[in-house]
């Protein structure tokens, strides 16, 4: 039974991820995950001469390195599945043009790591490839230039925002047997609760992380401690606490096994990152360097890993209009 | 009804966001501001006095004084060292003339990328714009005003 509970999807076969691809910028190589990205570019730009070029560049290197380490040459990708932030998904069109294969671009804000890999999961259990690719980018100055201010104005961050992750992150998903594979996928709704600060977008989120974490509870019949961390894209510090105590309302402690992965990729103390970090490029890049290798060692068997996205954009800000959020939730097993 | 529950419930998600939600302290930032602002204006001042003591009279005194700060404004601004400093000093970087400079010339740098029309052209202002637009409407409405009070004889 390939559909399970209300909104969820049990894979029949095992969806294994066979290898990741992860690129970041100094900021992100100066982190406590520093060490565990495949490449990390000390120029901002990446060798381009604009924002969005540097991003749809590290898309490209993503996406090369994880066919690299799959020893898979692009035209036995079936089809590819990515996404980011900038308008009309310019980083990625730009990206895979070269790679010359069916492309579905998706935007779930920050969680369009977990919308491209559970489509990707869903294709690839359906029979529709042997291989298919997941990829997402975001770049700290194409965000900040797109929706908020010019990098060199002089402004001041609240404590409660989040910086954007320069990062990109590519998964090859497939049959061929690997060490991680996805089981479950738990898409999930736009939730709402009105907050209109697009400063402080752990509290946007959290709501919609909550639904989704206790959806995929309810659906495979599961509780906290079936999971050895249930890890959340960009909540923040902020985001985090939200979320703890949101799902302790609906009978649910994750506190003692929760991550976020903004939390996770900058010291906050010495990178003065406020909230944490954010961004589509946030949580697929903690994918690929620590969330990956411990399930693939063995040292955690089964994992929840739920990105989470605010859907705003500038228009819709300065209309007045609140901040939804949406998550999804992908489960991840050792194999 | 169940928009009011859900108005309601909104709410309630907000007020206890705010509970949870750290803030700057207010007194230590406004110390910054007061420290940083001042600052700006005590070179200012030094260069009007300076000026006047080359012989300037008054009004070039203030037109150099307002030129050399927006200056220096652009070039930290492209240099990259206005936003550190705005971060420190908040409002006393954003209020005095340097501000402005700052928030007209970061624009330019940013969208240089999209050309000099629709790039440079159209972007300039995107801060700046307002403040210019009201800042001329507030005097025309002043303007306005007094011209009325000329014509009833109460200046």
């Amino acid at each position: 039974m390939k559909q399970k509970g209300q909104q969820s999807i049990s894979f029949e076969k095992r969806v294994f991820l066979v290898s990741s691809g992860t690129v970041v910028g100094e900021k992100e190589g100066q982190g406590p995950l520093g060490d565990l990205f495949d490449l990390v570019c000390p120029d901002p730009v990446f060798g381009e001469d604009s924002w969005e070029k540097a991003e749809s560049t590290m898309q490209k290197e993503a996406i090369q390195t994880a066919l690299g380490k799959a020893g898979l040459a692009s035209y036995q990708i079936r089809y590819l599945f990515g996404g980011d932030l900038l308008g009309q998904l310019i980083a990625t069109s730009f990206g895979v043009e070269e790679l010359n294969l069916p492309v579905f671009g998706l935007y779930g804000a920050c969680s369009t790591c977990g919308e491209a890999l559970g489509l990707g999961a869903m294709a690839v259990d359906g029979g529709y490839g042997d291989y298919v690719l997941a990829v997402t980018s975001s770049h700290f100055a194409s965000a900040e230039k797109q929706f908020r201010f010019p990098l060199a104005y002089g402004n001041q961050r609240p404590l409660s925002a989040t910086w954007t992750v320069t990062g990109a992150g590519a998964f090859v998903l497939g049959n061929r047997k690997s060490h991680a594979a996805i089981t479950g996928f738990t898409p999930g709704k736009i939730v709402d609760f009105g907050v209109k600060d697009s400063m402080n977008m752990g509290a946007c989120m959290a709501p919609a992380a909550c639904e989704t974490i206790y959806q995929n509870f309810m659906d495979f019949s599961r509780q906290p401690k079936d999971y050895d961390r249930i890890i959340t894209g960009d909540l923040g510090y902020v985001g985090k606490r939200i979320l703890v105590d949101l799902l302790k309302e609906k009978g649910f402690d994750i506190s003692g096994n929760h991550v976020d992965c903004g939390i996770e990729i900058f010291d906050a103390e010495t990178q003065d990152t406020h909230s944490g970090g954010s961004g589509c490029g946030c949580s697929a890049v903690t994918l690929g360097a620590k969330i990956l290798p411990a399930l693939e060692k063995g040292a955690w068997k089964r994992v929840l890993f739920v990105p989470t996205g605010a859907l705003l954009s500038p228009v819709s800000f300065n209309e007045g209009q609140s901040v939804p959020g949406i998550a999804h939730g992908i489960v991840i097993e050792h194999c | 009804m169940a928009d009011i529950l859900k108005e309601q419930h909104n709410k309630k998600y907000n007020d206890y966001v705010k509970q949870v939600t750290p803030v700057h302290s207010l007194p230590a930032n406004m110390a910054k501001a007061f420290v940083t602002g001042g600052a700006i204006c005590v070179i200012g001042q030094a260069i009007l006095n300076i000026c006047e003591d080359m012989g300037l009279d008054r009004d070039a005194s203030a037109g150099w004084c307002s030129i050399l700060l927006i200056l220096a404004s652009v070039l930290l601004t492209g240099l990259n060292l206005y936003p550190k400093l705005a971060k420190f000093g908040g409002a006393g970087t954003l209020v005095p003339i340097t501000g402005f400079a700052n928030s007209v010339a970061a624009p330019a740098i940013e969208f240089h990328k999209e050309g000099f029309v629709f790039g440079v052209g159209c972007k300039i202002f995107s801060i700046a714009g307002p403040v210019i637009l009201y800042g001329v409407f507030t005097s025309w409405v002043l303007g306005f005003g007094y011209w009325i009070l000329k014509i009833i004889n109460l200046v």
